[in-house]
């Protein structure tokens, strides 16, 4: 791999007083967002880039702490000196979204009118709820526009997001394995993982850490359902095939394929640290976003108000939101005569190929990054 | 005489756009005419290209680049999404050569398409001598040629008639780049056109 990487990183937390009025209609009287910082933020605060997280991510993007080596941010590979989104030019800022489970305010975060934990009673929140959320940390920071707002998947959709919500404060927006919105499979596939998580008994309608539990095997199922579509047909079969774990059928309902090995290990290690709550958020975050619905379902019209230039990059064994999804963005931005490129990656890893590390894949970010003019 | 960035059909293609100008350039490659036009005529420009080489080259080129396929023709862009769509020394690559060019007058008003002449003397004089002809406009073997199609000025413009296609304006350039204006199926080695659907 080439560059290195920001090395040893520490998290940070902002307090924000002002109430966040939600699209839900619900309110947040006052939050806490954690996040991290890479690079220096130049005098003109121009070279900022933000990257969004995805389902399951968070603020730490890039590096690892100090007094754990092997916790390393989620999408280092692309994050440092000499790598696409260079820390010796950029600043780049990765934070945890509301309604997270990694230090953010979210469902286990004390809901100040009980004194307990929100658990269900947390409001619904939007992607656009998020991009507010991240435009008051930008304040914070000092920044007044972004040369970046970037992301992967569901963090694909908060850059898009942010184009047209903030269209002054975005001047590049990189939009990776996304949709302008979410198909009824892909809505069918969240709400299977959705039943999975409510109708596990030690759910209690949300409040499981009041009977300090937690709806494990629901969150598992959710898990391995989700990890099913982000990978594609052809890498499951080339990674995992029909390979028994003992040579012989057992007749039986154990682990038998290893493939199912596979799936149960990510299922477990997966309701393990992750909050069942958060996961009902992001997956109905998902659901909910169609910018376009501000303008009776047209795209054109709603990206009429972007002014950012735009990367959209898909790739080919991604079925969960296919290259079509993505040349759905890029069509919508051509009618309205946007700087747009678009990158088709041939990569085998589905969906999941947004993180992994490939040369032409991060060349096209690092070519893409290195024409913005700080 | 000397060519713009060595292709002087790019000099043509640039004659023809005028400044402020949209213009889509299809197998764009890294975007040298691209980059050109925007630099020289100040022009709005994409292009669309195939090859991940291609693609990684315009975007590094500060060039709007979609890659995509031309044979699945242009369906992220609107009808007359643009002042001129550009085929340079693409359209014998193409199997579907109506269907691109309806695209082409589709998305653009003025279609600009630049290909070599099959009937030039040269690769008339090559076959005749039992061997495909290779020259500066032709520049591959027969088993690695990128081309599909071969054609001349006269059955391009018989297609163009077929289709009722008005040729705007037409350029023919020898091997050199130097205008030719006689017996141009037989003396160009490239052609570029300018081509329209309606007078």
């Amino acid at each position: 791999m080439s560059g290195q990487s920001v090395g040893a990183v520490q998290s940070q937390r902002a307090h924000f007083d002002q109430a966040l009025h939600l699209r839900s209609g619900g309110v947040l009287p006052a939050y806490d967002l954690v996040y991290e910082t890479y690079g220096r933020l130049n005098a003109a605060k121009s070279n900022a880039i933000l990257v969004c997280h995805a389902l399951s991510g968070h603020h730490h993007v890039a590096g690892h702490y100090a007094d754990q080596p092997g916790n390393i941010g989620w999408w280092d590979n692309i994050v440092g000196p000499g790598r696409p989104l260079d820390t010796d030019r950029f600043f780049i800022v990765g934070l945890n979204n509301l309604g997270g489970c990694h230090g953010s305010t979210g469902p286990s975060s004390p809901n100040p009118a009980t004194g307990k934990p929100w658990g269900a009673d947390f409001p619904i929140v939007a992607v656009n709820d998020w991009v507010h959320a991240q435009a008051r940390l930008a304040d914070r920071l000092g920044i007044d526009s972004w040369a970046a707002v970037m992301g992967g998947s569901l963090g694909g959709m908060q850059a898009l997001r942010w184009s047209i919500t903030f269209p002054e404060r975005v001047r590049n927006a990189i939009v990776i394995a996304a949709a302008p919105k979410l198909s009824a499979q892909n809505i069918a596939f969240n709400d299977v993982a959705r039943q999975a998580i409510l109708t596990d008994p030690d759910f209690h309608g949300g409040h499981y850490y009041e009977h300090n539990t937690h709806p494990a095997r629901g969150l598992r199922l959710a898990r391995m359902l989700g990890h099913i579509t982000y990978l594609s047909d052809d890498q499951m079969g080339a990674k995992f095939g029909r390979e028994l774990r003992n040579s012989a059928f057992s007749f039986g309902f154990d682990v038998e394929f290893e493939v199912e090995s596979y799936l149960r290990y990510q299922g477990d290690k997966f309701a393990g640290q992750f909050d069942a709550n958060t996961y009902l958020l992001m997956t109905k975050a998902l659901d909910y976003f169609d910018p376009s619905r501000e303008n009776n379902g047209d795209l054109k019209a709603t990206l009429a108000r972007s002014k950012a230039n735009f990367l959209i990059v898909s790739f080919t064994t991604d079925w969960r939101f296919a290259p079509a999804r993505s040349k759905e963005i890029v069509a919508a931005l051509l009618a309205n005569g946007r700087n747009v490129s678009y990158a088709e990656i041939d990569l085998s890893f589905g969906h999941d190929s947004f993180l992994m590390e490939d040369a032409h894949y991060h060349g096209v970010i690092d070519a893409y990054l290195r024409n913005i003019k700080l | 005489m000397t060519h713009t960035l060595g292709r002087p059909d790019f000099d043509v293609i640039s004659g023809w756009i005028e400044p402020g100008h949209r213009v889509l350039d299809l197998g764009c490659g890294d975007g040298t005419l691209l980059k050109h036009l925007i630099e020289t005529r100040g022009v709005q420009g994409w292009g669309v290209e195939i090859e991940d080489a291609n693609v990684l080259a315009a975007i590094g080129n500060g060039i709007n680049v979609i890659q995509g396929n031309l044979e699945n023709g242009l369906d992220e862009f609107a009808d007359q999404a643009v002042d001129h769509v550009v085929l340079s020394r693409t359209l014998q690559t193409v199997r579907h050569t109506e269907g691109i060019l309806r695209e082409m007058l589709r998305v653009g008003r003025e279609a600009v398409v630049s290909f070599p002449n099959f009937a030039y003397w040269k690769n008339l004089r090559s076959v005749l001598d039992g061997r495909m002809p290779v020259s500066e406009d032709l520049p591959y073997q027969w088993y690695d040629s990128p081309n599909v199609r071969f054609f001349t000025l006269l059955d391009f413009e018989a297609l163009c008639d077929k289709m009722g296609l008005i040729v705007r304006e037409r350029s023919v350039l020898d091997e050199e780049g130097n205008p030719v204006t006689n017996e141009v199926n037989f003396l160009g080695s490239l052609a570029v056109y300018r081509l329209t659907k309606h007078r």
